[in-house]
């Protein structure tokens, strides 16, 4: 493999962990969304590289339906269901964002301490996609447990399939059924986001998962 | 497909299928209530023939010793399940805590979850598995939260989050253990094949192969409820449709379970990898005695006996950690005798709090004065599930016990405890739900008492006398698991 196609490959790697900073400082609804739409362009365009260097044509189906579902769809239908609710105030988090990016910065670190040496067997390609993609992973959970909004925490998840998509098609030669599986389920999965939403706005007005916690289970 | 084998395996993915949707477009109630039994005794029927015919292994789909008997308990269970489940939901109509338009997108879903964990016991390929089991999370999550009252949604919204968050986590370990077989096997659907994966593990790339099982018990744990990581469960047990407890706890516990142990088998095949068994020790430990202790201060029925789940849970864990024929050989007993044991209990819990109108311990009183079959089947599962002796479950608990005692005294000890300590908190919530003063509102029962006495019945039947050919089987089976 020349060392340009690499070189790219890891650029598009890396950007997809600088994205996913973006998404942890994003304070307004709309900006996320949009960060969100970036974060998932960045995946579909890195796996449509790795589809051109490994020759994997299937793979280009897997960056179609990145860029369609999830930096197109999911989106618009999320920004309309924003407007529709009346919800596009100011994002509440649970910690400040500057330590939040800190935190961040640690999992970054930490996932290229883990994965970079047991990896040595792999390609330089490999390790490096694989190091970068649970970074990814770690800073959607991140993500998930710093948003208190129910927005917040469904991007942060689709953050982390993305991050998981980079790891699948990193692997080389992994067979199709994940990728599409993958993508697949998360078109399940926003049927799922999308009915919730609805119900909890028709309940409680509001997105704000503290509202839902509220009723603890147990007490009458 | 002229194997009649192949024809066998597809008709047991397929006619879950074909009920769910005729199930989600069928508009009278009687009938779809009689059809989703239909359709699940047809598909019990297709895996015992799993027993005579079996279809040579394929890339995707598989059976072998290992999942026969767990693609049987599981169709077996979501039969008796959805018998309980008719006369459950023709009440809930009449109350009108159900409509007509949710009533078939619940039987549509009931038979999409039967399908998904057929999928995921019979699926070869590591990947399809996770799909399976994502798609059985995506099924639940749907019927956890199919009351919208508060608390349902609430619930339902903590497994969706914690339950993707653990699949996900899943993927990754499966994605890593691709990576570690692929530069052995070579790229291609070979590689993920668990088959060809167990076969030639002990060439893998152990520190890969460590990672990513850290990755799939954290992922899968999450699925099978073990504690720290179980905080979806009560919840999602407590909220939804009872005959959707009984699944949970009954089936889907175990196929998540089922998962971690074709893991655990690649791991145990690769000398140089970290020995998964005492990461299962410990965790099935502290589930064990974690939940036993939470088990004191429940209020509500039904999520009492989600956090029993939890510790029976954890005993198999703990029984599949230690390894060795015996722990295993008690591992799967436990795992069959808590199946039926627990969905029984979820059977005459769903009419108790049916005739009681409520879920808390507080208001129910003297069920055996007021409903004696109920509250005596109650007592019956109760005896059973803190696994007093004839039951099955005392066998399976003794056996583990004894063998760990034999290895690690100290672990017994602890392991004994927990079990003492669950044992007191649900012989004494039951002293007040089955006797005393009748308390509480009180209807009359309209149940079907057959699923929860047979399944009572086989469990006992365990206890006093399992037939040779089982044991052997068990003991095969137990043999391969390692």
């Amino acid at each position: 493999m020349d060392r340009f196609a690499l070189d790219l490959a890891h650029l598009f790697a890396g950007g997809l962990v600088l994205v996913s900073f973006m998404l942890l400082y994003q304070d307004r609804m709309f900006s996320l969304l949009n960060t969100f739409a970036l974060h998932a362009f960045v995946v579909s365009v890195s796996v449509a590289w790795q589809a051109h260097i490994q020759s994997a044509p299937h793979l280009y189906i897997t960056a179609a339906i990145a860029l369609i579902v999830k930096a197109i769809v999911i989106p618009v239908v999320l920004h309309r269901i924003i407007v529709r609710l009346g919800i596009h105030r100011d994002i509440e988090t649970v910690v400040g964002i500057g330590k939040t990016m800190l935190v961040g910065i640690g999992l970054v670190a930490l996932s290229i301490l883990v994965m970079l040496p047991i990896t040595s067997a792999e390609g330089t390609l490999v390790r490096e996609d694989l190091a970068f993609a649970l970074s990814v992973i770690l800073l959607g959970l991140l993500m998930m447990v710093s948003r208190r909004n129910a927005v917040g925490q469904v991007i942060g998840f689709m953050s982390i399939e993305n991050g998981l998509i980079l790891a699948a098609t990193g692997a080389k030669g992994m067979p199709l059924v994940v990728e599409i599986s993958v993508a697949f389920s998360i078109l399940i999965a926003l049927i799922v986001i999308g009915i919730f939403l609805f119900r909890i706005t028709e309940r409680f007005d509001s997105v704000d998962i503290y509202a839902l916690d509220r009723f603890r289970g147990e007490r009458p | 497909m002229s194997d009649p084998g192949a024809l066998v395996v597809g008709a047991i993915l397929v006619i879950p299928v074909v009920s769910a949707v005729l199930l989600a477009f069928l508009p009278d109630d009687r009938t779809t209530a009689r059809l989703n039994v239909l359709g699940t005794l047809l598909t019990l029927l297709c895996a015992i023939a799993l027993f005579f015919v079996r279809p040579e292994p394929g890339l995707f789909l598989i059976v072998d010793d290992v999942n026969v008997v767990f693609i049987v308990l599981n169709t077996f269970v979501g039969f008796t399940t959805s018998v309980f489940s008719g006369s459950y939901i023709a009440h809930e109509l009449e109350t009108g805590r159900l409509t007509h338009v949710y009533l078939r997108f619940y039987h549509a879903m009931y038979q999409t979850l039967m399908f998904a964990m057929n999928l995921a016991l019979l699926a070869n390929n590591v990947g399809l598995m996770w799909v399976a089991v994502e798609l059985a999370t995506l099924t639940t999550v749907l019927m956890v939260g199919i009351y919208r009252t508060h608390e349902a949604l609430e619930a339902a919204w903590k497994y969706f989050i914690l339950g993707s968050v653990g699949i996900a986590l899943a993927l990754f370990g499966t994605i890593l253990v691709y990576l570690a077989s692929s530069t052995v096997i070579g790229e291609g659907l070979e590689a993920m094949a668990w088959s060809v994966l167990v076969q030639r593990a002990w060439a893998f790339d152990p520190a890969l192969l460590n990672l990513a099982f850290v990755f799939l018990l954290l992922g899968y744990g999450t699925k099978v409820g073990l504690a720290p990581l179980h905080a979806w469960l009560p919840d999602a047990h407590a909220e939804g449709p009872t005959p959707i407890s009984a699944v949970l706890s009954g089936l889907l516990l175990n196929v998540a379970l089922f998962a971690l142990l074709r893991f655990k088998m690649v791991m145990s095949a690769n000398a140089g990898a970290l020995a998964p068994g005492p990461l299962m020790v410990s965790l099935g430990l502290v589930s064990v005695v974690f939940a036993s202790f939470m088990l004191y201060r429940r209020d509500d029925i039904k999520r009492m006996f989600a956090y029993s789940s939890i510790e029976h849970m954890g005993i198999i864990s703990f029984a599949f950690g230690m390894g060795g024929p015996l722990a295993n050989f008690a591992g799967l007993l436990h795992m069959i005798m808590h199946s039926l044991t627990k969905s029984a209990i979820f059977f005459s819990v769903g009419h108790i709090a049916q005739v009681k109108g409520t879920q808390k311990m507080d208001d129910i009183g003297g069920l055996t004065v007021s409903h004696p079959v109920l509250g005596w089947g109650l007592i019956l599962g109760v005896i059973t599930i803190v696994g007093l002796p004839p039951m099955g479950i005392f066998m399976s608990e003794f056996l583990i016990l004894t063998s760990t005692f034999a290895r690690h005294p100290v672990l017994a000890v602890v392991l004994g405890f927990g079990l003492l300590i669950a044992l007191g908190a649900l012989l004494y919530r039951l002293n007040g739900l089955a006797f005393g003063e009748v308390h509480g509102a009180s209807a009359p029962a309209r149940a079907s008492y057959v699923p929860m006495f047979t399944h009572l019945g086989l469990v006992l039947a365990a206890g006093i006398f399992l037939p040779a050919p089982l044991v052997s089987w068990f003991q095969h089976v137990a043999e391969l698991l390692r």
